[in-house]
C-alpha cells in the first residue's frame, strides 16, 4: 500500500487502513502465541474461524452500507451463496488429490465468483430503489436465496455431479449426498482454518480500503453523498452503487465459504433474517464506514453470546443490554465528551509539566 | 386563475415579442445575444423553443436563446419564472416536453445527464451540492473521472497506472483550486468550509469536468459586496482562461449588469426581453416584470 503524506501527517485514509491492518495483524500475532501456549480456551478456538468470516461480512457490508450509503438487509443471502458453492465445490475435489489449501482456495474462489454474480444479477434491478424500498428488497432476496438452498439436493458418484430439486437423486453405491435441501450440508470435511481466515481478512481489508482510496471509491462515495451532484458531474450512478454491490457480495461469499467449510453440518436456516441484521448491528455498532470499527464490533460481539454463558438463562438478555451500552457509550455526545475531557486532562497537562521540569532543570 | 390573467397581461405589454415570429425551420443564431467576437462561430448552445410542463402547469415555455462561444450571459426574472428550471433542462435533470438545444452543434434530444456532462455542460447549485463527507480536493478529483481512466483492478491493487493517474489528478485538483485560493483547503472536509468557500468549490468541481459551457446557479447569493465583486473578477477570469462560455442566473443586478455581455429576461417561464445590459435596463416590459405597471403611464 502506497502511504500519502500530506503536510507532513497521514491522509485520514491511510491512517484508517494502518488502524484496521495493525488490529487484525495483532490480533493474530497474540492469538497464535497464546495458542501455541495452550492458552487459548477450546470454546474460544472453536470461535477463531466464525470471527474471521464475521469480519470479513461486516466489512464487506460496510462497503454497501457505510461507503455507498444503501441500507441491504440480504447479506446473508450472499453469505449462503458462497457457503454452499464452496461446500460443493470442495466436496467435488475431495477425491482429486488436490492439497487441502489448495482445495479451501479454489472453493473460496468459487464462493466468491458465485456470490459476485449473484450480487451483479440481484443488484440491477435492485438498485433503481432507494433507501427502505431498497432495504425491503433485498431482504426479500435474501430470503429467496435461502429458500432455494432449501430445495437443492446434490450429491456426487463415479458419474460426476449431479443437482436436482428433489431428493431423489439416483446416486450409485458408493455415491455421497453433498446438498440435503433443508437438512443443508453434511458430513462436510471441516477444511477451514485460523490462518486461512486471517489471510481472508487481510484480502478483504486490502479490497475495500484501496476502492475507498481510489477513483471507484470516490465516485461511490460521492452517489452517496449528493446523487444529483454526482450525476451533474456525469457519473452513472446506477453503475458506482452495482460496482459497491457485487464486490460486497463478493467478498461476502469469500466468507460464506470459509464459514460452511468450517462446521460438519450447515443448515440454510442458519442464513435467515436474523444473520442479516447481526451483520448489520456489527457494521452500525463499529460505525458506517469505520472498518476497524467493523472489525472491533464483529469480534466482540461474535466472542459476547460465549462469553456470557455463565448468566445462562439470562445470557441473551444481557447481550442486549451490552449493546444498548455500546452503543450509548460510543454515540452520546455527554459520554464523548466525558471521555474526550478525560483523555485530555490525563494527557495534556503532562506535556506542560514535562516542559516546566525540563525547564527548570536548564 | 390569476395566474393566468396575469401572465397574459405581461405578455400583451411586452415589446420583444419574439416567440410571436419563431418558425422552427429556420436556424435561429440570435444576432442579438451573441457578442462582436462570438458572431462568425457557431453558438456554443443553440436553444430552440425549450418547454416544460408539469401536470397542466406550463414552467418554461418557447425559450429560444443563443449563446457564443465565449460569451458570458445571464438569464433574470423574478421568483418562480422558471429560471432553474432552464439549468434542469439544459442538464437533462427534467426532459424537455417541447422543442430541443442544439449543443456544439449537437441534438440532445433524449440524452442523458450523465451524457451531457460528457459532452460538456457542467453546473452549480442555487442550494450547495457538495459531497459534504470528502475532502475539498476528492470532491474536484471525483468530477475528473473521465481524465483518471483506470479500471476497477487499478482501484483494488494500486499498480503503477493508478499511481500515474492519481498523481495528475492530484496536481490538477490543486491547479484548479489555485483558481480561488483554495489550495490549502485541500484536506478540509467539504461540509466543514464556510459558506462562501463552499459556493467556490462547486464551481472548481464543475471545471474539473472540462465544459465547455459552465451554469451557474446564483453564484453570488448570500455573499457580501466585496464577495461578490471578487465574484465578478473571478467569472471573467475564469472565462478568459477556459475561453468557455458561462451561462448565469442571478438576483444581483450589479453583477449581471457588470459581467454578463447578454441577458435573458424570464417572467412566468417565457421570455419578456433579451439584448444588452443597456437594452434591458431601459426595456419597459422588463421595469415592468419586477417592479409592477404605472398608473400613471397609462
Amino acid at each position: 500500500m502506497k502511504m500519502q503524506i500530506k503536510n507532513g501527517r497521514l491522509s485520514p485514509y491511510t491512517k484508517n487502513s494502518i488502524i484496521s491492518y495493525g488490529l487484525v495483524i495483532g490480533a493474530f500475532v497474540i492469538v497464535s502465541i497464546l495458542n501455541s501456549m495452550g492458552m487459548v480456551s477450546s470454546s474460544l478456538q472453536g470461535q477463531l474461524v466464525p470471527i474471521c468470516c464475521y469480519i470479513v461480512m461486516a466489512v464487506s457490508l460496510n462497503l454497501v452500507v457505510g461507503i455507498s450509503g444503501e441500507l441491504s438487509l440480504g447479506h446473508a443471502g450472499f453469505m449462503s451463496a458462497g457457503a454452499y458453492t464452496g461446500i460443493v465445490v470442495s466436496g467435488i475435489l475431495e477425491t482429486s488429490g488436490l492439497p487441502i489449501y489448495g482445495r479451501l482456495a479454489v472453493a473460496i474462489i468459487c464462493g466468491a465468483i458465485v456470490a459476485g454474480v449473484l450480487g451483479f444479477l440481484i443488484g440491477i434491478p435492485v438498485l433503481r430503489l432507494r433507501g427502505d424500498y431498497l432495504a425491503i428488497v433485498t431482504l426479500a432476496f435474501g430470503e429467496i436465496i435461502k429458500n432455494i438452498m432449501n430445495i437443492v439436493y446434490a450429491g456426487k458418484d463415479s458419474h460426476g455431479f449431479h443437482l436436482k430439486t428433489n431428493p431423489d437423486l439416483g446416486l450409485e453405491e458408493g455415491g455421497r449426498m453433498l446438498l440435503n435441501g433443508p437438512m443443508g450440508a453434511t458430513q462436510v470435511q471441516r477444511i477451514s482454518t485460523f490462518a486461512a481466515g486471517f489471510v481472508l481478512v487481510l484480502i478483504t481489508l486490502f479490497v475495500v480500503q484501496n476502492i475507498m482510496n481510489s477513483k471507484q471509491g470516490r465516485a461511490i462515495m460521492a452517489c452517496r453523498d449528493n446523487r444529483i451532484a454526482a450525476e451533474s458531474i456525469g457519473l452513472n450512478v446506477m453503475k458506482y452503487k452495482l460496482m459497491a454491490f457485487t464486490v460486497s457480495a463478493a467478498l461476502a461469499g469469500m466468507g460464506g465459504a470459509l464459514f460452511g467449510l468450517n462446521y460438519s453440518t450447515l443448515l440454510p436456516v442458519k442464513f435467515n433474517f436474523n444473520t442479516s441484521v447481526l451483520i448489520l448491528v456489527f457494521v452500525v455498532l463499529g460505525g458506517l464506514g469505520n472498518i476497524w470499527g467493523s472489525i472491533i464490533a464483529a469480534t466482540i460481539l461474535t466472542i459476547l453470546p460465549e462469553a456470557l454463558r455463565q448468566f445462562a438463562d439470562y445470557r441473551m438478555l444481557a447481550y442486549a443490554i451490552v449493546l444498548i451500552l455500546v452503543m450509548i457509550f460510543t454515540y452520546s455526545p455527554k459520554i464523548k465528551n466525558f471521555t474526550q475531557g478525560f483523555i485530555d486532562k490525563n494527557f495534556k497537562r503532562k506535556k506542560p509539566t514535562a516542559q516546566t521540569e525540563g525547564g527548570g532543570q536548564v | 386563475m390569476s395566474t393566468k390573467l396575469n401572465r397574459d397581461d405581461v405578455i400583451q405589454n411586452t415589446v420583444y415579442d419574439v416567440y410571436e415570429n419563431y418558425d422552427e425551420s429556420k436556424s435561429t443564431v440570435d444576432e442579438i445575444i451573441l457578442p462582436e467576437r462570438d458572431k462568425d462561430k457557431d453558438p456554443i448552445l443553440d436553444i430552440r423553443g425549450l418547454g416544460i410542463d408539469f401536470g397542466g402547469l406550463t414552467a418554461v415555455d418557447e425559450f429560444t436563446i443563443a449563446i457564443g462561444r465565449t460569451e458570458i450571459a445571464g438569464i433574470i426574472g423574478p421568483n418562480g419564472a422558471g429560471k432553474t428550471t432552464i439549468f434542469n433542462l439544459l442538464t437533462k435533470v427534467y426532459q424537455p416536453t417541447r422543442g430541443t438545444f442544439l449543443f456544439d452543434g449537437v441534438d440532445t434530444s433524449g440524452m442523458t445527464t450523465t451524457q451531457i456532462s460528457k459532452m460538456g455542460i457542467a453546473r452549480t447549485f442555487q442550494n450547495i451540492r457538495l459531497f459534504d463527507k470528502l475532502t475539498v480536493e476528492e470532491n474536484v478529483k471525483a468530477a475528473m473521472h473521465n481524465e483518471v481512466s483506470y479500471g476497477l483492478a487499478s482501484g483494488i491493487f494500486h499498480g503503477p497506472k493508478y499511481r500515474k493517474q492519481e498523481k495528475a489528478a492530484h496536481e490538477r485538483a490543486l491547479e484548479l483550486l489555485s483558481i480561488f485560493d483554495m489550495q490549502d483547503m485541500a484536506d478540509y472536509q467539504a461540509s466543514s468550509l464556510p459558506y462562501g468557500a463552499q459556493r467556490r468549490l462547486e464551481i472548481v468541481r464543475a471545471l474539473a469536468t472540462n465544459p465547455k459551457v459552465l451554469l451557474l446557479d446564483e453564484p453570488a447569493a448570500g455573499m457580501n459586496p466585496s464577495e461578490t465583486a471578487e465574484l465578478m473578477n473571478n467569472i471573467r477570469k475564469i472565462r478568459d482562461t477556459f475561453g468557455i462560455a458561462i451561462l448565469l442566473i442571478e438576483h444581483d443586478m450589479s453583477l449581471v449588469m457588470n459581467v454578463c455581455e447578454g441577458i435573458a429576461v424570464l417572467n412566468f417561464g417565457r421570455i419578456i426581453a433579451k439584448g444588452t445590459p443597456e437594452e434591458i435596463q431601459n426595456n419597459p416590459a422588463v421595469i415592468e416584470a419586477y417592479l409592477g405597471k404605472k398608473k400613471e403611464a397609462k
